[in-house]
This record gives C-alpha cells, structure tokens and sequence, in this order.
C-alpha cells in the first residue's frame, strides 16, 4: 500500500489489510491531528484499507502568527 | 461508522462531541456552528462590510467560503509576506478562490507598501520571524479595514489556536492578555471590530470542511514557523486531547464562559495617532513603524516606557506576546 505523508512531500510502502488507526499507529501519527484521504476519498480511523489502496495523509496543525 | 444526522457512511469522526457525520452533512453541521458563533457573540450584522484575512490556508479559505454561503458582504484581504514560492503558492491558491467564487480579493504587498519583506525583518529586526509577521498582518488588516472603511476584520482563527494561545498567556500568566482573548474584541480609537467566527471549531474540522467543500488551499506549512512556541502548544494540547477527547473546547470555551468575567479589565491605555503612520498607539509611534524604521535603517524616535507592548496588545487580535513566538526561522 502506498502512503503519501506531507510536509515534506514522501511516499512510504506500508502493510494494508488492517483499519487506518493501525497505519496510524505504525507512522506514531495522532489521528486528530490529520485528514486520511483514501483513494481520493475522506475516511475516518475506523475505516479499512487494502494492499492495494493509496492514502494520503495530511497535516491539519499550522502554526502561524495570524 | 455512521452519520449522527442520516446515519450514511461517517467520513468526519469528532471525538469531543463523540459524534461522526457523512460528506453531505458535515459541511451543514460546521456551518451551522459558525452562525451559531456569530449569533452568540453580535460578531456581524447583515448589513456590515466584512475584510476576511486571507492567507491561502484551510482556515481562512473556509471561513471565507462559509460567510460567502451566508450571504455577507466579504471581501478578501491577501498580504504578500515575500516568503519566496511559500508565497507565491498562497497568493495564487487565494486568487483563485476569489475567481471562482466572484468574491472579491484585495491584496497588499509587504515589500511594495512598506519596503521589506518577513525574511528580511526576522534577519535584521529585534523581532524573531513570527512575531514581526503577526504584527505587520494586524497592522495592514486593521489600516486596510480603516481606509477602506469596512465594519469587521474576520479571521480564521480556531479552536486549536485559541486553546494553544491561552495555555500559553496562562502558563505565564499574562493576565491582561487572557482578559482580552475574546472571539470579538469590539471597533475603538481607530481599530476595526475583529471577530473569530471559526473558534468553536478544530484544526481537524477546518480541514475536512475545506477538503470536503473542494476547497483546494495550501497543505505546505510556512516554512519559516519551524520551532514556533504555538506549535509546541498544539502539540501538548493535542497530546492531552488524545487521552482526554474534549479537553481542548472544555479548557478554551470554559474560559469564555466562567473565566474571561474573572480577568476583565476596567481601564484601557490612551491612544493617539501614531506620527508617522496615524495609526493608533499609545507612544508617538507605533511598533509597526518602529519595527519598519529598524528593518530599513532608518532613524525613529526611540520607544517609550511600554516599550510598544501596549500597542501591540491594543492592535492585536490574537492577543499572544510577541516574545512568545519564539526565534522561529530568525
């Protein structure tokens, strides 16, 4: 399964058939502090992920003055 | 997991309210906490005319997109920070916004009106990168609001940044800014009302309104915010947030409730017009102008007793001391 972190831009090769908070866990990524877009859909940790499917997951923390 | 509204397919989960909602009903449901946000607080009459601070980010992008949905008068104010492609990237994202939702954008370039750029005055400024750059946003938001006479600046403010500010002012107890972090801090002496209609909402939701609304914004961080004392904040909260969902609204929106009566303040500092620039400042001028002076070297009376920190308080709508951003990218 192909994973695509953000900032910066990367792409990791991890194991799927399991739900998202799992990949989550393995990345050490706090589940509220990012979107999971499945095959260009918004999931939730709950959801399943596939051998087969991409995942993007991005950041929602900005830390701007304003 | 199933929609608490139609019981479809969840795509949001909110922990803190132990809910989910599916793509169709979550944009109604955050939309329906900002008008709640803007009742609750008289932030904005329908007749006003509202300056949103836009940035090109997911927070500003869909606040701008939820009072376009609301019917307000908005137009967009886009300040050109000259961070290099970070820059360039966040003003197209935002033209483009504007373009195809026939709002109206006004953009105002740091180095063009004011001669310097945020790099340069994190390198050769007092300020760190951070604090010199929240405080030329405020300035030109409220003098672009004044010029133009417009009745409201809007920000994108959220719950994550509201929380992460006042555990910040609290850990030092910076007690006269606690009193002042109000999600509308209300127009006097020649400052615009400012509101923050996104400040019951979280980061997470912000994005997955903007995301779900097709909104495309700027993922990329600042690249100068490196080491931000805020961002450490986040982090804390968030980390107890994971532990303790709803620890984040009960501790900020707690404050408004019970806490904000307990800091009031009953005297406000005397303002006049700053000489150079008439803005209001409680000295002869303001720290936008003492911090331009000191960036492009030239000579400025020197600072007053307070140092400009009054000022910077009376001007900012973010109410963090600006020592509290640490020397992010300086």
């Amino acid at each position: 399964m192909k994973v695509k972190l953000r900032n910066p831009d990367r792409q990791v090769e991890l194991a799927g058939g399991r739900v998202i908070r799992e990949v989550l866990d393995e990345l050490g990524v706090n589940p509220d502090t990012v979107l999971v877009i499945k095959d260009g859909e918004l999931v939730t940790r709950h959801d399943h992920v596939g051998e087969g499917d991409e995942l993007e997951v991005r950041p929602v923390i900005s830390g701007g003055s304003a | 997991m199933k929609c608490r509204r139609c019981s479809g397919s969840a795509v949001v989960e909110v922990r803190r309210h132990n809910a989910a909602f599916c793509k169709d009903c979550f944009p109604a449901v955050f939309t329906e906490q900002v008008r709640r946000a803007i009742r609750r607080f008289d932030m904005l009459e329908p007749e006003d005319r509202v300056l949103i601070a836009v940035s090109g980010g997911k927070d500003s992008l869909a606040l701008w997109d939820v009072l376009l949905g609301l019917g307000y008068d908005t137009t967009g104010l886009y300040l050109g920070l000259g961070i290099g492609e970070y820059s360039d990237r966040s003003h197209d994202t935002t033209a483009a916004f504007a373009g195809s939702r026939g709002a109206d954008l006004v953009v105002v370039d740091l180095a063009e009106e004011y001669g310097f750029d945020i790099p340069t005055a994190g390198r050769k400024g007092s300020r760190s990168t951070c604090a010199v750059c929240g405080l030329s946003k405020r300035y030109v938001f409220n003098k672009a609001a004044v010029d133009g006479g417009y009745d409201v600046v809007a920000t994108g403010h959220n719950l994550d940044d509201e929380a992460a500010t006042l555990l910040g002012n609290t850990l030092r107890w910076k007690t006269e800014y606690i009193a002042r972090q109000s999600p509308v801090l209300p127009a006097t002496d020649g400052m615009v009302k400012k509101v923050k209609p996104l400040h019951r909402l979280s980061e997470l939701e912000t994005a997955a309104y903007a995301f779900l609304r097709g909104i495309d914004y700027v993922v990329d961080e600042c690249p100068l915010v490196a080491g931000n004392t805020q961002l450490r904040y986040k982090e804390a909260m968030n980390s107890i947030e994971a532990a303790s969902p709803g620890t984040k609204a009960q501790f900020f929106l707690g404050y408004l409730d019970r806490g904000m009566p307990l800091f009031e303040r009953t005297s406000r500092p005397t303002v006049r017009p700053c000489d150079a620039c008439r803005q209001p400042t409680t000295g002869r001028y303001c720290a936008f102008c003492r911090a331009q002076a000191q960036v492009l070297g030239r000579r400025i009376e020197e600072p007053g007793p307070d140092d400009g920190l009054e000022t910077a308080r009376a001007m900012s709508e973010e109410v963090m001391p600006a020592e509290m951003y640490g020397a992010a990218g300086a």
